[in-house]
């Protein structure tokens, strides 16, 4: 029973996987909104399909990817978007937009009760409030907003967006868009020529006058607000384009030609399906939609559905789940001395890692880059690279110690991730100066790698402290195990900081002349470095023992912590493109708490439970 | 007592002084940059043998920390002392000797860099040639002799002369130029607006009709000094205090004058730095992601002139594809609005090359170390679970 115990830990823990990376599926005879969710459409400069779309509008809106409804219902994103793009009076009646400012809630003159949702009906009284606040914060630069004035200003752009994404496939309140539009092109001869002879001061029918004017007016209102570009280029027919068009901009196009993109034609008629409610007509025009798609635009096609899966299956929520059972496993192991769960929290681990691997992966190839592109995805190597090296101790130590630390890390790195997903797409395209895949693959993988390597120092450092002032289990043995570990990933973290650190500097020296500039993102990576040769020398020097080591490597991680957020925060130099505020209290709490740490670290021996009495290890 | 110093400057224990020193540093002026801008710290913490403190006051100032020339120097002190008495052959210690034997190519280049190397900028409107860049600081006093048709003879004096003040007599001038007051930053107001005790700033040219007040010294990220002086020309002798003066400024177009019957224009710019070939832009261009203010590229389309080399051919500088040339490198750093001009950053570094000695060299040493120590670890850690 007992050799197969860790088996049967894994495979409850890939039967919880599985269960919960079902897809689900419409009945039916109903909408079918996963289709919906699989079309792509352009948008923010990249290839996407409507369900991230829906996904990052509804966590600019909404602060979450999902809508809770006051009769307790849920819908998924794209519900919520096919509701808003098809069918805005009932939309607008959702709780979609969150204001958790009080004094904006005071601006409305409402108090501030358990409800922090409100329906874009219920706002729309104080649209010309909302307006001229939130465009005079706009005028002020971001870092000194005040909290209501950043509240107004998002409030602002989220009913801005909203708006948009209604008005992006079909004119809101429309009823018979489709029909409309056919109108619209079967008269376009003779509004066409009322025009040239209103123009040469001839007679003109003023009425086909009116109504093309009218339809005119209306798709280029359209074009504007349009939020996302869903029609493709036309490729050969009256006039080949290369981009990708908004509905408005489009059907702009076929006043000019004549010609009615069948993309613009589908996605006309399944709205008035959907907003008639007939599910068979909308199903059908989905199917048209998709089936041309896939014809006409493979690529497109292929990555929106890609990402579609990636989307539902959650990878990194999966991978967080699961460090949190491996740690809970291997903190049981150690309660019991038991080999058997230690193995099976080891094997857990493994299962977390492929999750988040794959995660890693599917990123990398929707993006077609290096995994290491903005602040979000820093945060998801980091856990990453720390579980392999993680994985790697566990397999030579074999003592739960690597499992633990990688477990934890692994899991509060995707946390940080998953809070830093609040502003939008996370895929988002590269500023100019980063468009470099060769760079951002070597410089910035291997100075990732080196946080890696500090985080997981320091945490080591602190299960070394916790162990030996808190409990008895801190033996001889396990203490220099524990030491050996510590000064292992340093040196790995030296070699990575100083090698990521130099090629940054030979990026800078390829792409603008010159190897270093004094930027304080180059220089949060010269603390590490300095402080990775500081805890070297001194311990070669005999300068510190077991306990300096362990102190000095917890600063190493406060010190990381500075480089990787701290830094930014600056709001100043060349690598400020992640620019974080709300950040602030969190990274001053971590660096307190690893100071307190350092000095409990600091007690002396013996006030340590584990080395009172003779038999502790000769730490310093 | 000399081997004491000996036994100091190579100890380890200065190592790690040096080290330290070098955090606080590096980290007090990360924070420093909030407030001062990146290149007023650069110059005050780290291409600075001493900080001082409090910054660029007239009055008293203390030492309050070693600057960034002082640590790396005695850090390269240090590691070449400890290594010549210290080094001794053996496989074990191979990695260590490589890696800083590395690190003081580094250090030397650094400090190599931070004394020779030069940048400048290149602005360039579409169609405009350039066979020079322009400091982003320094200026200079240009005096233009335009008598001959075919070329301009211009003399150009740099602005530490013109800050010492007292009268110079360049050779190819038939005149002398006294300067009578020089300003590293000055406002130049209308004289009417200036008040009614306002006085103009010299007797010629545009300073007859402006007042000139000295302003403090400029730190903040994006706004930079403007340099004024007064001077006087005269034909030699002892400056008499009737003759004329102008008021030369950078804010001020070129003015005329003559002397001997031969025209001359003066003015006061940015520092240039000539070179034996020109730049001619054809077209900026500014691309964006689709749908996205984004930026995805900027590109400059430019002919490279060399007659000395005999060198004409187009080259495209931009974003992270530089042009080098004849030891500098171009490349995109900005433009201005609406696409009326690019930007180059035009950088001359003639030790560029240590940092990728330096960055292979440790490389090389930290690896073979990391491996040598842990195959050793992983060796005895199974001959010790097999006994």
């Amino acid at each position: 029973m007992k050799r197969y115990f860790p088996w049967i830990v894994l495979a409850g823990a890939v039967l919880w996987v599985a269960s919960s990376s079902r897809m689900p599926k419409s009945a039916p005879g109903d909408f079918d909104i996963s289709a919906f969710g699989k079309l792509p459409v352009l948008s923010e400069g990249r290839n996407k399909p409507f369900d991230t779309v829906a996904r990052n509008a509804l966590l600019i809106l909404r602060g979450k990817q999902t809508l809770r409804l006051d009769d307790g219902r849920t819908l998924s994103a794209t519900r919520w978007l096919a509701d808003a793009m098809f069918n805005a009076p009932l939309a607008d009646s959702y709780p979609a937009f969150v204001i958790n400012n009080p004094e904006v809630l005071g601006l409305f003159g409402w108090e501030q009760n358990d409800r922090k949702y409100f329906s874009f009906s219920e706002l729309q009284p104080f649209f010309e409030r909302i307006g001229i606040q939130g465009q005079h914060a706009e005028k002020i630069e971001p870092a000194k907003r005040t909290p209501f004035q950043t509240a107004t200003f998002n409030l602002l752009n989220s009913l801005v967006v909203y708006q948009r994404l209604k008005n992006s496939l079909r004119p809101e309140g429309a009823k018979d868009f489709s029909g409309e539009i056919a109108a619209g092109v079967k008269t376009l001869p003779a509004g066409l020529e009322a025009i040239k002879r209103r123009a040469k001061n001839e007679m003109f029918d003023q009425g086909a006058f009116d109504s093309f004017a009218k339809l005119t007016a209306l798709c280029e209102t359209m074009a504007e607000m349009g939020y996302v570009l869903p029609v493709p280029p036309s490729r050969g027919g009256a006039a080949p384009r290369e981009e990708w068009l908004s509905m408005g901009a489009s059907l702009l196009q076929t006043i000019s030609t004549g010609e009615l993109s069948p993309v613009a034609g589908a996605y006309a008629r399944a709205g008035d399906a959907y907003q008639a409610g007939d599910p068979a007509q909308f199903n059908r025009q989905l199917g048209e939609l998709s089936g041309w798609m896939a014809k006409n635009e493979p690529q497109a096609s292929g990555h929106a559905a890609y990402e579609f899966l990636f989307n539902r299956l959650e990878p990194f929520y999966q991978a967080m789940g699961l460090y949190v059972l491996a740690f809970l496993v291997v903190c049981a192991s150690w309660l019991g001395a038991s080999r058997s769960l230690a193995s099976a929290a080891f094997y857990v681990l493994i299962l977390a890692f492929a999750i988040h691997t794959f995660g890693l992966g599917s990123r990398m190839y929707l993006q077609g880059r290096p995994p290491v592109t903005n602040l979000y995805s820093s945060a998801v190597f980091i856990g990453w690279g720390t579980v392999i090296i993680g994985l790697i101790l566990e397999k030579i130590f074999r003592d739960g110690v690597g499992s633990a630390c990688a477990a934890a890390i692994g899991f509060l790195t995707l946390i940080i991730a998953h809070h830093l997903a609040g502003s939008g797409d996370t895929l988002e395209m590269l500023q100019a100066m980063l468009d470099t895949n060769i760079w951002l693959a070597t410089h910035v993988v291997t100075i990732t790698l080196g946080y890696s390597a500090m985080f997981l120092a320091g945490t080591l450092a602190i299960i070394y402290v916790l162990r030996g002032v808190f409990t008895r289990s801190l033996t001889k043995e396990s203490a220099q195990s524990l030491a050996r570990m510590t000064y292992g990933v340093i040196c790995f973290a030296t070699l990575f900081s100083f090698v990521g650190t130099v090629l940054g500097g030979i990026w800078a020296d390829q792409s603008w002349g010159r190897f270093w500039g004094w930027d304080p993102k180059e220089n949060g990576a010269l603390l590490i470095v300095l402080w990775c040769a500081i805890i070297l020398h001194a311990r070669l020097g005999g300068l510190i023992g077991q306990r300096g080591l362990m102190v000095m490597a917890i600063f190493g991680s406060a010190i990381t912590s500075f480089s990787w957020f701290g830094v930014n925060m600056l709001g100043v130099g060349l690598h400020s493109y992640g620019f974080m505020n709300r950040a602030v209290p969190w990274l001053a709490g971590f660096v307190v708490s690893q100071l307190v740490l350092m000095a409990i670290a600091s007690l002396p021996l013996d006030r340590w439970r584990s080395f009172r009495g003779a038999r502790g290890p000769s730490a310093r | 007592m000399a081997r004491r110093f000996l036994d100091f400057i190579s100890s380890l224990k200065l190592t790690i002084v040096c080290l330290s020193a070098a955090m606080v540093l590096v980290f007090v002026g990360t924070l420093a940059q909030v407030s001062f801008g990146i290149h007023e710290v650069q110059e005050r913490y780290f291409q600075s043998l001493i900080v001082w403190w409090p910054a660029g006051s007239q009055g008293l100032a203390l030492p309050v920390f070693p600057g960034g020339h002082l640590i790396g120097g005695v850090l390269l002190v240090n590691l070449v002392a400890a290594h010549l008495r210290r080094f001794r052959w053996s496989w074990s210690k191979l990695g260590i000797h490589l890696t800083h034997a590395g690190l003081i190519i580094m250090l030397a280049g650094g400090l190599f860099t931070d004394l020779f190397s030069v940048e400048s900028f290149m602005r360039l409107a579409p169609g405009e040639t350039k066979n020079y860049s322009e400091d982003f600081r320094a200026i200079e006093l240009a005096l233009i002799d335009g008598s001959d048709k075919d070329f301009d003879h211009v003399t150009a004096i740099p602005e530490g002369r013109l800050k010492r003040g007292g009268t110079i007599a360049p050779g190819s001038l038939p005149f002398q130029i006294t300067v009578r007051s020089f300003y590293q930053n000055a406002q130049l107001q209308p004289l009417e607006q200036a008040g009614a005790n306002a006085a103009p700033a010299a007797t010629r040219g545009a300073g007859a009709h402006i007042a000139l007040s000295s302003m403090p010294h400029a730190t903040a990220e994006n706004s930079r000094d403007s340099a004024g002086a007064v001077i006087e020309i005269s034909s030699g002798g002892a400056p008499s205090p009737a003759s004329d003066t102008w008021l030369v400024s950078a804010q001020l177009e070129p003015q005329t004058f003559s002397f001997a019957g031969k025209p001359y224009r003066l003015v006061m710019r940015q520092a240039r730095y000539y070179k034996p070939f020109s730049l001619t832009l054809q077209k900026f261009t500014h691309e964006r992601y689709a749908g996205t203010q984004i930026a995805k590229n900027f590109a400059s389309r430019a002919v490279l002139n060399d007659p000395e080399r005999n060198e004409r051919r187009d080259v495209l500088i931009s974003m992270n594809h530089p042009l080098r040339y004849r030891g500098e490198t171009f490349f995109q750093s900005g433009f201005e609005e609406n696409e009326a001009a690019t930007i180059l950053q035009v950088v001359y570094n003639p030790s560029f090359i240590a940092p990728y000695l330096a960055c292979v060299i440790v490389s090389a040493g930290l690896l073979f170390q990391l491996t040598y120590h842990f195959a050793g670890f992983l060796r005895r850690r199974k001959s010790r679970s097999a006994k």
